[in-house]
């Protein structure tokens, strides 16, 4: 398997597949970090929105995702587009989430504080609410990274003319075993060293606040 | 990691009281905006790309009352059981036993958490290889789908039970059986039934991923045949019934767990 994939890797015949996944893989985990935590701040902000949406967050990951994707494929046809908002919507409530809960465990002895040092609603956020939301936002990062790479790669896999995921496919109904357990060895590599890499952050940024238990 | 997910309930209950006279409208509302959305996107796009809700329910219809849908159904249920009865009581064992001694704890949650979020249709080639054409691939697709999460929340739910549980249950002498079944048992069982209810969502995206791949019967088959021959409104029919019937067993499954959890709180 090694063997084989170091040759893949150094022909270069997957080079333009491993980036295109790894961009839409990127582009998903921006989307979904970003829209999650701005949407999970407003809803947290808002109770009657938040009871209204919370029995639907509950049962999101319940619906089979992967089912919708033709769908979005007859919609947008076989680009980019469909995977990346396969990923996104796989993603985002993971995040959303995350936000809301790690705002409700800012103690409220903090946001007293800030009140009685007359800090502006800015300063409470980056300076009070941040720091104090940290650990469980991580929570969300990473969820967030797992869900964009399986929405990605799974969706590759269905249907899709390129990307790591649409190779494994290929090579499997090829019965080409050679590249099929190269690329799969590759994305297990790949996967769990962004895994690990996001964890030893956490642990250092946990450390440093003397937050590690 | 995986249970932080679910822990969005204890404290919105209290939240959740404050506002009861909205929440059951509010709930409605947003469920006749998502249905209005869809609307929407059918006039947006046609019916050829998205069938339209009323023609997709119509659809639906259609399918319960057709004979030939129902070996289909039944072919999924059978997969769906079988696969996750392995992940639920092999996923609920591996967590104890591995989170019952702390250093397995340690070292294999990480193994475990890089194995959930590895995507494992990658894998799918190796299981069909292994297990052949049929219901062992689909069912051993699912169970791999839904064992390592209910694995990682039962590990860390049998890890972090409160030390003074452990201690009161051998300063009152009892017996290793004893005090599982009435000390260790209903200390996890809140977290335990989370699992399950994760599990369980999990274990039927993998059977019917599985079903959409290679097999000849079951509602993934029918989905992916219809993605074929290009009937979006079969497509639409089948997604929607298999997401509906997902979040019903779903909201069951969360009942269970909040009246649990409810009880648990109140015994601590």
């Amino acid at each position: 398997m090694t063997v084989a994939l170091t040759g893949l890797i150094r022909t270069g015949r997957i080079t333009a597949d491993l980036t295109r996944t790894l961009t839409n893989v990127g582009i998903a985990f921006a989307l979904s970090v970003f829209f999650g935590s701005l949407g999970g701040i407003l809803i947290h902000g808002v109770p009657r929105l938040r009871s209204a949406l919370d029995p639907y967050f509950a049962s999101y990951y319940a619906v089979p995702f992967f089912v919708f994707y033709p769908v979005l494929i007859a919609m947008f046809g076989v680009t980019d587009a469909p995977i990346i908002i396969i990923a996104f919507m796989f993603s985002i409530v993971a995040m959303t989430v995350s936000t809301i809960s790690a705002l409700d465990r800012v103690p409220t002895v903090l946001l007293k504080a800030a009140r009685v040092a007359r800090m502006g609603p800015v300063a409470t956020a980056l300076r009070i609410k941040l720091p104090s939301a940290l650990p469980q936002l991580f929570t969300g990062i990473k969820l967030a990274i797992a869900y964009s790479f399986i929405g990605v790669i799974a969706s590759e896999f269905i249907l899709s003319s390129s990307g790591l995921g649409y190779v494994i496919s290929y090579s499997y109904n090829n019965l080409d075993n050679r590249t099929m357990y190269a690329l799969m060895l590759l994305v297990v590599v790949l996967v769990t060293t962004i895994n690990m890499t996001v964890y030893a952050c956490e642990q250092r940024i946990l450390s440093r606040r003397g937050l590690l238990q | 990691m995986v249970a932080e997910l679910n822990k969005s309930s204890p404290t919105t209950a209290s939240q959740r009281r404050g506002v009861s006279h909205y929440t059951r409208f509010d709930v409605i509302l947003v469920a006749f905006g998502t249905v209005g959305l869809w609307q929407l996107l059918n006039m947006f796009a046609g019916d050829v790309a998205i069938s339209s809700p009323i023609g997709t329910a119509r659809r639906s219809f259609e399918l319960l009352a057709a004979p030939h849908f129902w070996p289909h159904v039944f072919e999924t249920i059978r997969a769906l059981a079988a696969a996750y009865a392995i992940a639920s009581l092999g996923g609920t064992a591996l967590g104890a036993i591995l989170g019952s001694c702390r250093t397995s704890g340690l070292v294999f949650e990480p193994i475990l958490v890089a194995l959930y979020s590895l995507p494992k249709v990658t894998l799918y080639p190796v299981i069909l290889v292994t297990f052949g054409l049929g219901l062992s691939a689909k069912v051993a697709f699912g169970a791999l789908h839904g064992l390592i999460p209910i694995a990682i929340v039962t590990l860390n739910a049998v890890r972090n039970i409160r030390p003074v549980l452990i201690k009161t249950a051998r300063t009152m002498a009892l017996s290793p059986w004893a005090s599982i079944i009435t000390v260790f048992i209903p200390a996890v069982s809140a977290e335990i039934i989370a699992a399950q209810r994760l599990g369980f969502s999990l274990t039927l995206l993998g059977v019917l991923i599985g079903e959409m791949f290679a097999s000849q019967r079951g509602l993934g088959f029918l989905i992916m045949n219809a993605i074929e021959l290009h009937d979006v409104s079969t497509m639409m029919a089948v997604s929607l019934m298999v997401a509906l019937a997902a979040v019903a067993a779903n909201l069951a499954l969360l009942g269970l767990s909040r009246r649990l959890g409810v009880g648990m709180s109140e015994y601590a």
